[in-house]
């Protein structure tokens, strides 16, 4: 009888720019692993986001201490084989940050 | 028979504690019938029916009602959810809250706490909601944010209280509301049978969206605030739940499970209860939740329709509600033959004088406006 649960809060994608300071999760937002699903979720007040391997691992990363260059530095260092990721990490951390998962 | 698609794992387990409530709203969603249910659940049951749910998959956990802080046991249903991993939403009035209950359920692991109002004006409020609360209901707001808790307020709006939608956001801007919900009212239970009296006029409702978007504009990565237009004013239906048995698990204070709030009323179903079936049991073999899994029940113009996978051809109890079958093209879409009925109601509240008495959710109310079972004549 209502709008889908899991899609009830709804962001608009086009403002809070990311910032230079440190990042952490936004507030009454977590992640955990679920075997059921079998991959990382990001829970929030009403909400819930399955997520990639790839985004689990970034998010992970946002721990409230490391700014975006850290985290991107940390990966990168993590996976060296990958080349040059610097540019998708900032640009899902922008996602991300827009969305209010991070802040 | 069409092909079934697989079942998936309910993400949602809206717990219904309790149709015990301190208010009266007029707007309820809960059956109008609720006062002749049967018995509320123990702690016990609903212990056994959290774990059920979350070793299916279930993560979102709401705690509903009623008025959820009616139980004593609140506490101990919420401690068991933080260990189970849920994500633990309480939905509530906030009567029966004081400070050291919000320091108690954060202490138990609470996630996260959604207020409602019914207006922002004192005088209002209380009217709709058939009590003194409004200053209780301020001061349980601060409560919440000073016990740490991410606060959603949702204001439950209708004809009557639709202009004081600018109030009602500069008052959540006051509160410091993490979210804001402006909740249309949807037409199901009280609400139904109030409608004449709640549903707004099309002016009013572009009017409002108009003021929605503007906050929206100037509060960008302040607040998220969430508007809906009511479904009536829509050519499209809304994805319904997100389909039938797809996501969504409601359980009721007796144990009846459901797909979704409103479902109870739907004729030729037995709906499952929790005390002699299990939740894996009821989601994935009961009739009453495979009835209107994905496209196979559908008939024209949803089954033929391009945009069936995107709105699963509306709301099953809409249907029934405006045209006596649940399996009909929700009337909402403007490709229903039986869209009429839907601007006949609309033109119908317009008409509507403030003369008619809103008849107040409450359980003398419940039973006098309760359907009686048909009378099956035969011999003595």
């Amino acid at each position: 009888m209502s709008e889908s649960p899991e899609k009830k809060v709804e962001y608009a994608t086009d403002y809070k720019p990311l910032h230079d300071g440190p990042l952490k999760l936004a507030r009454g937002h977590r992640i955990q692993y679920e075997t059921v699903q079998g991959c990382d979720v990001l829970l929030y007040p009403e909400g819930v986001v399955q997520l990639s391997e790839t985004a689990a691992m970034i998010l992970k990363q946002v721990d409230g201490q490391k700014d975006a260059t850290g985290i991107v530095s940390s990966l990168m260092q993590q996976f060296p084989e990958a080349g040059d990721i610097s540019g998708d990490i900032r640009g899902f951390l922008e996602v991300a940050h827009a969305r209010g998962w991070i802040a | 028979m069409s092909q079934l698609p697989a079942i998936k794992p309910p993400l949602w387990l809206l717990a219904e504690l309790t149709y015990a409530c301190p208010l009266q709203c007029a707007y309820c969603s809960n059956p109008v019938d609720f006062n002749g249910h049967g018995k509320t659940m123990d702690t016990e049951t609903w212990l056994r029916v959290l774990r059920d749910a979350r070793s299916m998959g279930a993560l979102q956990l709401g705690l509903s009602g009623g008025e959820p802080l009616v139980r004593q046991d609140l506490e101990t249903l919420v401690a068991e959810s933080t260990q189970l991993g849920y994500y633990s939403n309480l939905i509530t009035s906030g009567i029966g809250m004081d400070a050291a209950r919000a320091r108690s359920l954060k202490a138990a692991g609470l996630d996260h706490i959604q207020v409602s109002f019914q207006s922002s004006e004192a005088n209002q409020n209380d009217e709709i909601a058939g009590m003194r609360a409004y200053a209780h209901k301020l001061d349980m707001a601060r409560a919440v944010k000073a016990a740490g808790f991410p606060m959603v307020l949702c204001f439950v709006l209708h004809r009557d209280n639709l202009h004081r939608l600018r109030e009602m956001l500069d008052l959540a801007i006051e509160l410091e509301a993490d979210y804001v919900e402006l909740a249309t009212t949807q037409y199901y239970g009280w609400a139904l049978l109030n409608r004449d009296r709640l549903l707004p006029t099309l002016e009013q409702v572009r009017e409002a969206e108009s003021v929605a978007n503007e906050y929206q504009a100037r509060l960008k990565g302040k607040m998220d605030i969430y508007f809906v237009v009511p479904d009536y004013y829509e050519k499209r239906p809304k994805p319904c739940m997100n389909g039938w048995g797809s996501v969504f698990l409601l359980v009721t204070p007796d144990g009846t499970a459901l797909p979704c709030h409103a479902a109870r009323q739907l004729p030729d179903f037995s709906f499952p209860n929790v005390q002699t079936h299990s939740v894996k049991e009821i989601w994935q073999t009961s009739d009453a939740f495979n009835r209107f899994r994905g496209f196979g029940w559908m008939k024209e113009p949803c089954a033929s329709c391009p945009e069936k996978e995107k709105d699963y051809g509306g709301c099953r109890c809409q249907a029934f509600q405006f045209t006596g079958d649940a399996a009909a093209t929700d009337p909402v879409c403007d490709k229903s033959p039986l869209r009429h009925l839907v601007d006949e109601a609309v033109s119908a509240a317009r008409t509507t004088t403030t003369e008619k008495p809103i008849i107040f959710r409450n359980p003398k109310n419940s039973d006098r406006h309760a359907k009686k079972p048909a009378v099956v004549a035969g011999p003595q």
